[in-house]
């Protein structure tokens, strides 16, 4: 059975396409940088126990990793502005994926953290390092290169979770492929696109992060 | 300052006058580890320029001691005096201290992300905040006297056990501290590395550094120790010149620990 792909419908949609590519990197970028803030905060605050800052941090933890985004996207999109804080979609949707984010961020730094042994802290602290000059030059240094591959995964996995953002009206991939599915009936087209689209985005980036973490792994550290 | 100021001021021996007064005085410490003493009732006078080994069977205190003397543990009961000065206050500021007491411990924790240069320059750049040229006259001073200026590109993975030892001993003494604590810093390194550490430490003694020095080398605590503290059961036991302690322990645990070592 012959199935003609319809190039002239690719050809055409193109550069929609490529416009909705270009908001999903912007909204991954924006989610991971805001992500690695909040995680590297909450990573911290917890690794040092630090009191009533420590609890909040795990409750915030527990409940970013216990919603599913497009609930938390419908509270911000919906919800909140029945309260009269209202945000454009676009915001919404970069703090949908940060809360998120966050939380996986705050347990990938956590983990390099508590990899870090109590020796090292200790010849740290007995040349006379404050705690913030401890975390700066020995734990985080140390605890990055531990957490690499773990952070890395995360920055692919809100890469995907950006895929429902179109509650917030927002014309993401998956999104525009709907749409045209819904307008031209061009089904396989449109679906292999998206495809594609993803595909463009994801597979540079987790190549990156192979390289990266072979290099990390190289640089082998340990006493 | 020039650099034969430096090397002065670092390879100064220093003037007998200062020996005997007090640097550390420890008075009726305890220390519990959740209720179970680990040290009970420890008093102890260190003075300038005096070499005191630490011994005793595992599991004694000895650490703990060590731990205690420079913050990183917090006491139950009683007094630390550094220099007059007492330490053990809510409102020490260890970081303060920490400075004039440098440790060195058995697995050496150098910063594997580091090299051995940049290990040794940490404290006095970032804590001490000295200019970056003195400091690394300082630290080649320092890393020329252990044989470690070729090392000092190389990072921790690439030195070997003693080597690794002496960088650390040298990360410590940069800081000009007045005391240096050692905790079996030997104890991980293959035979034929012992040597070379246990050089650098007797060295030391000869320059007349102020240490606290626990070890399971016993011929090395004769030769370097100006007294013996023999510890268990997180007591001090006996507090004696290494001839007596050696030749004749006054306590059946001691003479008992000694004949271990006889074989
Ligand atoms: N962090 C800790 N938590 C609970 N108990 C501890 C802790 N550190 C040490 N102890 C206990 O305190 C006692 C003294 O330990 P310490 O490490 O000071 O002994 P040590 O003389 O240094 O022994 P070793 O020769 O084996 O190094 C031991 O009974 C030990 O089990
Ligand atoms: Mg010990």
């Amino acid at each position: 059975m012959g199935y003609m792909v319809d190039t002239a419908f690719i050809v055409k949609f193109t550069p929609l396409y490529i416009e909705a590519m270009g908001l999903v990197l912007e909204l991954c970028f924006f989610g991971v940088l805001f992500s690695l803030i909040i995680g590297l905060f909450c990573a911290i605050v917890r690794y040092y126990r630090i009191p009533v800052l420590r609890s909040a941090a795990g409750v915030y933890i527990e409940l970013s990793r216990n919603t599913p985004l497009v609930i938390q996207l419908f509270f911000l999109y919906f919800g909140l502005p029945r309260v009269g804080i209202t945000f454009d979609s676009f915001t919404c949707a970069v703090t949908g994926l940060s809360f998120l984010g966050g939380s996986y961020m705050a347990e990938a730094f956590r983990g390099g953290l508590e990899a870090i042994g109590r020796g090292q802290i200790e010849s740290g602290l007995s040349i006379g390092l404050s705690r913030s000059q401890l975390v700066r030059y020995v734990a985080l240094p140390q605890a990055l290169a531990v957490a690499a591959p773990a952070l890395g995964a995360n920055v692919i996995f809100l890469l995907k979770e950006t895929s429902v953002v179109s509650i917030v009206a927002l014309a993401d991939l998956m999104s525009l492929a709907k749409d045209l599915i819904g307008l031209y009936y061009k089904t396989n087209e449109a679906l292999l696109m998206l495809v594609a689209g993803y595909l463009i985005l994801l597979l540079p980036l987790s190549g990156l992060f192979r390289f990266a973490e072979r290099r990390l792994r190289y640089a082998g550290f340990g006493n | 300052m020039t650099d034969t100021m430096i090397l002065d001021r670092l390879n100064a021996v220093k003037p007998a006058e200062e020996r005997g007064a007090p640097l550390l005085e420890i008075s009726h410490l305890r220390k519990e580890y959740d209720g179970v003493p680990a040290l009970r009732d420890i008093s102890l006078r260190i003075d300038k320029q005096e070499v005191v080994v630490v011994l005793g069977p595992s599991g004694c205190g000895k650490s703990t001691l060590l731990r205690c003397m420079n913050g990183l543990e917090r006491i139950q009961a009683g007094e630390i005096l550094l220099d007059g000065g007492v330490l053990t206050t809510e409102k020490t500021d260890w970081r303060l201290i920490r400075q004039k007491i440098g440790m060195v411990f058995q697995s050496y924790e150098l910063f594997p992300h580091m090299t051995v240069l940049e290990n040794i320059l940490l404290g006095p750049l970032k804590v001490q905040k000295r200019k970056r040229k003195e400091a690394e006259t300082a630290a080649r001073v320092l890393l020329e006297r252990v044989g470690l200026y070729e090392k000092r590109t190389a990072f921790p993975r690439q030195l070997s056990g003693g080597q690794k030892q002496r960088a650390a001993i040298i990360r410590a003494l940069v800081m000009e501290p007045e005391i240096m604590l050692f905790d079996e810093i030997t104890a991980a390194l293959d035979p034929e590395m012992v040597r070379e550490v246990l050089d650098v430490m007797l060295e030391l003694a000869r320059s007349r550094m102020t240490m606290v020095i626990v070890t399971h080398e016993m011929q090395f605590a004769k030769a370097a120790a100006d007294r013996i503290v023999f510890m268990d059961e997180g007591e001090v036991v006996e507090d004696s010149p290494p001839g007596d302690f050696f030749v004749k322990p006054k306590t059946e645990r001691a003479r008992r620990f000694l004949n271990i070592f006889q074989f």
